[in-house]
């Protein structure tokens, strides 16, 4: 898991311009969770619980926010952990992005 | 199994999740699983929009980025998603029975019935709009024995098995 995505860009074509690519790139990312028609809204809820350990209260508003926005902001930090959160969010079926903040 | 022998219910006990399941049940749970199996493995495909939505484009406006993050996660997102359909198989009861999951394989079998879930949901075109009583009594009209009829009950009871593994594993019904 180490490095991942972050570290793979270095070198190439790219090189000319990556010291403000890096300067852009240094920056917070955030997961942002889709809604979908499919998932359960409890299952949502109980997702958010267990991945970030939310509150059922917390996390069912973040599930409304998904449900009745069409998107939601789960986590911030990081792009490394942020893509780490993306990952168990598919593990868990759930449709996952990460951006920058 | 309520009165009416239509509703299969997850109750608690102890450190347990218990429920009945009857033939058909257990013979549902068992293809759909297998069918998850063989979707990640010798049926993977990228171009399937089951695998599209199952381990979706992590930067949608970036696909080399997404190809990168592809490559060092959806290894390990396949093995966690054969293994939990494996959870399902493992916990099945050989023709009717019960079905007793500790906490560890109740998670598996939550995460397996919304992988399930998720690829039928996408093969039957279901979007937001899809009341899906209304789809199932359309789908009865048109030809009661279709298989499209009988996609939509096994989806619809998927839902409500999960539901109830839900309940029981949360405490209460959310409301």
């Amino acid at each position: 898991m180490e490095g991942m995505a972050a570290d793979i860009r270095q070198g190439g074509v790219a090189e000319q311009v990556r010291p403000s690519e890096e300067a852009a790139l240094a920056g917070p990312w955030q997961v942002v969770v889709w809604d979908d028609p499919i998932n359960l809204m409890t299952y949502v809820t109980w997702v958010f619980q267990k991945l970030f350990g939310y509150s059922r209260e917390e996390a069912e508003k973040l599930m409304l926010d998904v449900h009745e926005q069409g998107r939601a902001v789960v986590a911030s930090g990081p792009r490394e952990r942020m893509e780490l959160d993306a990952s168990q969010l598919h593990g868990h079926g759930l449709w996952a992005t990460v951006d920058r903040v | 199994m309520s009165a009416d022998g239509a509703a299969t219910l997850f109750v608690r006990r102890g450190e347990r999740y218990v429920a009945w399941l009857a033939e058909d049940e257990v013979r549902v749970l068992r293809k759909v699983s297998a069918e998850m199996v063989g979707l990640l493995t010798d049926g993977f495909g990228h171009d399937d929009p089951v695998v599209r939505r199952l381990f979706p484009d992590v930067y949608p406006d970036a696909p080399d980025d997404s190809a990168e993050f592809r490559r060092f996660t959806e290894g390990e997102l396949k093995t966690g998603k054969v293994d939990q359909a494996g959870a399902v198989l493992a916990g099945l009861p050989e023709r009717e029975g019960e079905v007793s999951l500790d906490p560890e394989a109740a998670d598996a079998w939550l995460r397996a019935l919304t992988d399930a879930r998720l690829a039928m949901g996408v093969r039957l075109g279901l979007d937001a709009d899809t009341d899906l009583r209304v789809e199932l009594d359309l789908a009865v009209d048109d030809d009661p024995g279709s298989s499209r009829v009988f996609q939509l009950s096994v989806y619809a009871y998927l839902g409500f098995l999960q539901e109830s593994l839900l309940e029981a594993v949360m405490g209460a019904p959310v409301r």
